[in-house]
């Protein structure tokens, strides 16, 4: 079997990027991002990106690094509100941006990693998001066309791996990345552990290996964007 | 008098049914959670969670578990976690019963404009186009009207649209609105203590059944 462990994730990349390409990232907000990969991106000085995630990152980390270099082109995102770099590129006519509602986004990386090149939903119907999209009814009911998503390459985080690229996610740092994994035509994974091969329970697999073509062992800040917490009374 | 932000969530939790699984919008419906009283009340988070706990105590905040606003949270004995595409399945697949959400704009006709303001805001829609059309009653909580005074339920939007015909029930911090189905026109079911028709008439361009 090939060797699908990288030491980090310069390595993990190397070959992979190019000027121009689309890629899928998993991630929800700062929660379960891949930030060493987003590094790594940024280092290359890859530049003219498609990135396709639910979230643009904040000023200053995860995606919004790849903002502040001007090494993305559009954005395909359901909710960007986080980050002022993203609102002032945009607004300034600087960067593309194509919104897709959150569960539409979900499902076209779910559809484009399953084979399925587009499919109908009534999410949007009346809308923006409908706008120059095919129209149909089903049972009386009106339905959009999306497409399905591959990217040229995706990056997700997940909590452990093993060799073969068996994915576990942790809580809901799991989020858009077991539907980005599959919507790359290579996925780079990176994890908190790498386990001994028969440590991931079979049946608890999230993401089967197959998906998964590189893997490494990343360095995680984990940074929370709003920090909620009960005041415990005093003894 | 009018109601506060959290009498507004304490009407908006008579809505709410034992056993439902619920969804609620950041912003102000997060404080719905806070008066389902008894009622067995199953909450989720479109990220991918089901059963969310109130907020960590203190120092036992996990980055890995947050909710759709990116709050820190806690897991119950209840809770499942999954991929955001399973959790959109339960919200667009009809599974939930009821969305609480904020609203920029409400109109007669039941539509519903809460994310972009073209060329000023623009920050997305999040999932909200995706549980007003999938879940089949939409709770909307709003001012009654903007910070100049005008008001936000309208004869039509203005901003861009989140839904068409989705609204089911509207509470403002002076009145709540219902109707019998979507076919329906708004009705004026109750006000706010010591507020009259008249204000509401005079705050609402909108037409409703009095």
């Amino acid at each position: 079997m090939a060797n699908k462990v990288y030491t980090d994730a310069a390595s993990a990349l190397d070959g992979l990027l190019f000027d121009g390409m689309t890629i899928v990232s998993g991630g929800f907000g700062l929660c379960g991002i891949p930030e060493n990969s987003i590094a790594a991106i940024r280092a290359s000085g890859v530049k003219g990106l498609t990135v396709v995630s639910n979230n643009a990152g904040v000023d200053g980390f995860g995606l919004g690094l790849l903002l502040e270099t001007r090494q993305v082109k559009k954005m395909i995102s359901s909710y960007v509100g986080e980050n002022k770099e993203f609102e002032r590129q945009y607004l300034a006519g600087e960067l593309e941006l194509e919104f897709a509602p959150q569960g539409t986004l979900a499902e076209r990386m779910r559809a484009g990693g399953a084979g399925i090149p587009g499919f109908y939903t009534r999410t949007g119907v009346g809308t923006l998001v409908a706008e120059g999209k095919e129209h149909k009814e089903f049972d009386g009911e009106t339905f959009i066309l999306e497409r399905g998503i591959v990217g040229d390459l995706a990056i997700v985080k997940a909590w452990k791996a093993d060799r073969f690229g068996n994915l576990v996610y942790r809580k809901t740092a799991r989020n858009f990345n077991p539907p980005a994994a599959t919507a790359g035509r290579v996925t780079v994974a990176e994890v908190e552990e790498i386990v001994e091969d028969g440590a991931l329970e079979p049946d608890s697999i999230h993401t089967p290996s197959v998906f998964v073509q590189r893997v490494f062992v990343g360095t995680f800040e984990k940074r929370i964007e709003q920090r909620t917490v009960r005041k415990r009374e005093a003894a | 008098m009018a109601w506060t932000r959290d009498e507004m969530a304490q009407r908006a939790a008579r809505e709410l049914k034992d056993g439902f699984y619920v969804n609620l919008g950041i912003g102000m419906p997060t404080l719905v959670a806070n008066h389902a009283g008894d009622l067995d009340i199953t909450l989720q988070s479109e990220n991918g969670m089901l059963g969310m706990g109130p907020f960590p105590w203190e120092g036992e905040e996990d980055a890995d578990l947050i909710n759709a606003g990116k709050q820190t949270v806690t897991e119950l004995p209840r809770t499942s976690y999954f991929s955001s595409a399973d959790s959109f399945a339960m919200i667009r697949g009809g599974h939930m019963d009821l969305s609480v959400l904020g609203a920029m704009e409400v109109a007669e006709n039941g539509d519903l404009a809460n994310w972009m303001v073209p060329g000023k805001m623009v920050k997305g829609m999040g999932g909200a186009m995706d549980l007003v059309a999938g879940a089949p009653r939409i709770v909307v909580l709003m001012e009654h009207v903007d910070k100049a005074g005008n008001p936000k339920f309208v004869p039509a939007c203005t901003l861009p649209l989140t839904g068409r015909n989705v609204v089911d029930v509207l509470i403002t911090d002076i009145a709540v609105f219902d109707r019998a189905d979507r076919k329906s026109p708004f009705r004026l079911v109750e006000m706010a203590p010591g507020v009259t028709l008249e204000d509401v008439q005079a705050k609402t361009s909108a037409m409703f059944i009095g």
